[in-house]
């Protein structure tokens, strides 16, 4: 399967920080990769390189055949690929459900509010969430909240999903419906890379782990190896800690 | 909002604190009426209000309600022109490119950093004896077609005054326009930074999520001060009698100096201040109370 994304040397600093250190990474198209590692490890500017929330220093990005480069246009077309997920859910609190999915569709792509609340509940079918589509977002819980934000991504149809640590800030017995959403994505086919710690989602729906630190690539492995025979030192001290309880 | 029931400790202590003030209240009016020798003229303010016109036979406007009109025209125009320079100015002044935040900067600091009447003075010298006819606004009322005239006239007053008001008005928003940019540029900044790069990453530009996530939260969120700055604005308008522009408090003060019924005239002019910005509140409480209850529940 070709490629979908490519990082080639990715350096990023802030200020004299290296938050990401001669990072390369290759993601073919309906591959999914779940990023783990120790908090400050550089998984979430990794993924914010990947859509321009953040600037790399220095090497190259390609998303979809199109470098990643100061263009804005190229950027516009490189976000139209991607959609994310944010930990802190970011919908907009002063639209309701549906008018946060349709947004997007009516100002930047010009569609009619008919076609696109269509397309909106489609999408909130598909996180299982049609009922909620007038009320706004401060009146759902927290797992609701991150299915909405899923389904604005989706939404814009994007061809790769990027998830930066997504059920971090949900109470515990919301994480379950978060998830549930995104392995029935995965098993749609969808690109995805999802930056997380929970280890369950990596193995019932990932084909890849990367695990990362200070701001390196340690080790990039299939699945089950990852899991069975890690290479690294380091990897088995992080595996060691977050699996045993 | 439930509140906490009162003690009783405080519930004698708030009705010591009111039989005290009425008590103060009572004694001045007794004061004034035993020692004050002053004879109240209330009832001659009615004809500087509406007088009778012998020759169209018909009641008509007098100073009074002239200057209450002026006043309405000049607060009306000057808040919008000065929500207009607030705007782009706090937008100015929250952007990435330098120049656009030093011009806006600058413009603030100039501004706040001087009395508004020394600004006033200052600015109404340069605009009337150059900006205005520049405009060629003294001309406009002999050129215009007669149609023209009258739009203005509903917009403006006065023909032969539009040249005075329309200074008026562009003193009085550059002046508040300085105080609305800040609380602008407060509100954007206070919206979180996870909005911007939401917008982004579902394909708005800058602008696009500006204009549709970014602005709109941060003028519900800067209602409150908005609308102190927008009362602030009713208030300074009467500043601008001191140039002479024909508001409420210039033509008041000349009914004062011609009746010599000064107390009853400023105590009328206070009167109708005081209306004019308690209604404005009053609104804005109510518009704040509604986009609360709409999105923030």
């Amino acid at each position: 399967m070709e490629q979908m994304i490519s990082l080639k040397n990715v350096f990023k600093y802030f200020g004299e920080f290296r938050a990401l250190n001669d990072v390369s990474l290759e993601v073919a198209g309906g591959e999914r990769v779940v990023v783990c590692g120790p908090s400050g490890s550089g998984k979430s500017t990794m993924i914010r390189c990947i859509n321009r929330l953040e600037e790399h220093d220095d090497g190259e990005i390609w998303v979809n055949k199109n470098e990643l480069t100061e263009d804005t246009r190229n950027i516009a077309q490189i976000r139209k690929d991607i959609g994310m997920v944010f930990q802190q859910f970011n919908l907009f609190p002063h639209l309701s459900v549906v008018d946060n999915l349709t947004l997007a569709h009516m100002k930047a792509r010009g569609l009619y509010k008919a076609d696109s609340t269509d397309l909106a509940m489609t999408y909130l079918n598909r996180v299982h969430i049609p009922e909620q589509a007038m009320k706004y977002p401060a009146q759902l819980s927290g797992g609701q909240q991150q299915r909405v934000a899923i389904a604005r991504s989706l939404c814009m149809q994007p061809k790769i999903m990027l998830f930066d640590e997504p059920t971090s800030a949900l109470d515990p017995e919301m994480i379950k419906e978060v998830l549930d959403v995104m392995i029935e994505l995965a098993e749609e086919g969808m690109t995805m890379i999802v930056v997380t710690h929970e280890m369950g989602f990596a193995k019932k729906a990932a084909d890849k782990v990367v695990f990362m630190d200070e701001g390196e690539v340690v080790e990039s492995a299939p699945t089950e190896q990852f899991f069975s025979q890690p290479e690294s030192d380091r990897t088995k001290l992080f595996l060691s800690q977050i699996l045993t309880h | 909002m439930r509140r906490k029931p009162k003690s009783a400790v405080t519930r004698a202590v708030d009705i010591i604190v009111i039989a005290v003030a009425i008590f103060l209240v009572g004694y001045i009016i007794h004061k004034v009426d035993t020692v004050m020798i002053y004879e109240w003229h209330w009832d001659f303010l009615w004809e500087y209000i509406l007088r009778w016109d012998e020759e169209q036979q018909a009641y008509a406007p007098n100073l009074l309600l002239k200057g209450l009109t002026a006043t309405f025209g000049l607060v009306i125009w000057s808040m919008l022109l000065a929500s207009v320079i607030g705007i782009v100015m706090g937008i100015m002044r929250t952007s990435s490119r330098i120049f656009f935040r030093t011009v806006s900067r600058l413009y603030v600091e100039f501004i706040r950093n001087m009395p508004p009447v020394v600004f006033i003075f200052v600015f109404f010298f340069f605009l009337s004896s150059q900006f205005v006819p520049l405009l060629g606004i003294d001309q406009l009322s002999v050129d215009a077609s007669p149609q023209t005239i009258a739009v203005l006239e509903i917009l403006l007053g006065p023909p032969e005054l539009f040249a005075n008001v329309i200074s008026g008005i562009i003193c009085l928003a550059l002046f508040e326009g300085a105080y609305i940019t800040e609380i602008i540029r407060a509100g954007i900044q206070s919206i979180d930074k996870g909005q911007t790069e939401a917008g982004q990453s579902i394909g708005l530009s800058r602008f696009q999520t500006l204009r549709w996530i970014i602005f709109p939260q941060a003028v519900r969120k800067v209602l409150p001060p908005l609308a102190g700055q927008f009362i602030t604005l009713i208030k300074d308008s009467s500043i601008l009698a001191l140039i002479s522009i024909q508001e409420l408090t210039f033509l008041a003060q000349e009914v004062a100096y011609s009746t010599q019924y000064v107390f009853e005239v400023w105590l009328f002019v206070a009167g109708v201040y005081f209306c004019i910005c308690y209604s404005l509140a009053f609104l804005f409480t109510r518009l704040e109370k509604r986009t609360h209850r709409i999105y923030q529940s």
